[in-house]
């Protein structure tokens, strides 16, 4: 089979239309995937539709917040709220908002390199 | 919540530590009467990090990591972790390598499916039919424990190929062993399906329709149950696009329907591992590479529960940027809550067992 997989780099105000124009055709949300940059951080939002793949990343800079999704896909909750609780990127509005308990962490953010490593070492 | 708070509703803590759960789950259920009318979902009790360490281990140590995230299914998760960086690097795996790839991941799948069968008979207080599914994935375990010297984590898998051939004697042999365990299976599953206290048990209970299963990123044979043909299989992984097979689903979308579409699939993966045996080809186990990974991949599979999806950023060193599992459990959630909601409180055990949770691969 060969299923297409398309990476589209966009900005952080284009992001609902886009999921929006995704979930109206009919795309299943496969992911939300955070990447720590050297300046900030990447989301990559993954649908699937036919087993064709498309990968949409937007940048953002540290301390930015970034819109819920899941007022368009219900099930991105689980994902927004891990990368919340792991990378301390501020969504807002989640529909299922854990407040930084989804994860039982003993340091905040552990997987964001701001964090003390030794501290996170000792977590 | 404003629901929690009314006089008519009683909430009752479930988990993390309950019989019926082999690894820490939690869920808060809002009880009308019998009736559970809203969940919510408690992971994070064992979050260990396992992402973190790819920018601590160099690229070609990390398999031995990935495969550590389950002790189920994880020969496939070191095999997604090699072909993502082989993706990255454009090594050529070769045909022998990827032959023996497919079969060890069908051997994992059906060890997995029979350890869940058992799980699901010990929920509904059916013990003898748990002792037999569990006997018979010894002999699965067997065979992988003489192919790759391990029984849970298998190390058979290195970025390029494979550590260990099998040799043509052990192959046929394998051939022979997987025609005697698939009707010491067919006996057990003969009575998983056919029996009527069982039957009671798990038809028409947790029903997930097939919109709600696409709408909620169901995977797997969660989402197989209630119609949807999807397995990433097809995507002609490894040497899938060499395998013939369909995908197996059923309509009903209850408890009955996920045992079922496992079952079958039980069967397929049989199937699989003797055409894979059939057309083995010869040569080299493994490609030799140079250099280190710089580039990104994102790569899907299909575990015993459902699509898994690997994420992998490198930068040009030997300590890769980012590595990301999304297991198929994390992803089965949601659609977990959907079904509980509706349901008796009495019937939780087998609902929650039938959706299979690997605890282990969420808290990755």
């Amino acid at each position: 089979m060969n299923a297409k997989r398309t990476m589209i780099k966009m900005e952080n105000q284009e992001l609902l239309k886009a999921v929006e124009g995704y979930c109206a055709q009919g795309y299943r949300l496969v992911q939300i995937c955070c990447v720590k940059e050297t300046e900030g951080l990447v989301l990559h939002y993954t649908f699937d539709k036919d087993y064709d793949l498309i990968d949409l990343s937007i940048s953002i800079a540290e301390g930015a917040p970034v819109p819920s999704i899941t007022t368009i896909y219900p099930c991105a909750f689980l994902y927004e709220n891990e990368i919340h609780d792991l990378f301390g990127l501020t969504i807002q509005d989640i529909n299922v908002d854990f407040k930084g308990l989804l994860y039982k962490v003993t340091v905040a953010r552990p997987f964001n390199p701001a964090v003390d490593p030794a501290a996170r070492e000792r977590s | 919540m404003s629901s929690v708070s009314s006089s008519k509703h009683t909430v009752i803590p479930f988990g993390p530590q309950h019989p019926v759960l082999p690894e820490p789950l939690h869920f808060d259920f809002v009880l009308e009467d019998e009736k559970i009318v809203d969940v919510i979902p408690s992971i994070g009790y064992v979050h260990r990090g396992l992402e973190i360490l790819a920018s601590k281990k160099e690229f070609t140590e990390f398999v031995y990591v990935a495969e550590r995230i389950c002790g189920i299914c994880s020969f496939i998760h070191g095999m997604g972790y090699c072909e993502a960086l082989e993706e990255i690097m454009h090594i050529e795996v070769p045909g022998r390598a990827q032959n023996l790839r497919v079969i060890w991941s069908e051997l994992s799948r059906v060890h997995s499916h029979l350890l869940w069968l058992g799980l699901a008979a010990d929920a509904f207080g059916f013990e003898n039919l748990f002792m037999q599914a569990w006997r018979a994935r010894e002999g699965v375990l067997d065979i992988i424990e003489e192919t790759t010297g391990a029984r849970v984590i298998f190390g058979a898998c290195k970025i390029g190929g494979v550590r260990k051939d099998i040799d043509g004697d052990t192959l046929s042999r394998i051939a022979d062993v997987l025609n005697k365990l698939q009707s010491e299976v067919q006996a057990v599953c003969d009575i998983f399906l056919k029996d009527s206290s069982v039957k009671h048990r798990l038809c028409g209970v947790g029903l997930l329709s097939r919109e709600d299963a696409y709408a909620l990123g169901a995977v797997g044979p969660m989402l197989r149950a209630s119609g949807l043909a999807y397995d990433c299989r097809k995507l002609g992984y490894a040497a899938f696009s060499d395998i013939n097979f369909s995908i197996v689903t059923e309509t009903d979308g209850d408890c009955y329907a996920r045992c079922s579409v496992r079952i079958r699939e039980i069967y397929q993966s049989f199937d699989i591992i003797r055409q894979t045996i059939a057309k083995m080809p010869g040569g080299e186990i493994c490609a030799k590479f140079k250099g280190v990974p710089d580039g990104e991949a994102l790569v899907r599979f299909e575990q015993p529960r459902g699509e898994v999806v690997y994420y992998v950023k490198a930068n040009g060193t030997k300590f890769l940027t980012r590595f990301r599992a999304r297991t198929p459990t994390f992803a089965n959630i949601p659609a977990m809550m959907q079904v509980l909601k509706g349901a008796n409180f009495a019937d939780v055990p087998t609902i929650v067992l039938t959706i299979d949770p690997c605890i282990s691969c969420t808290e990755r």
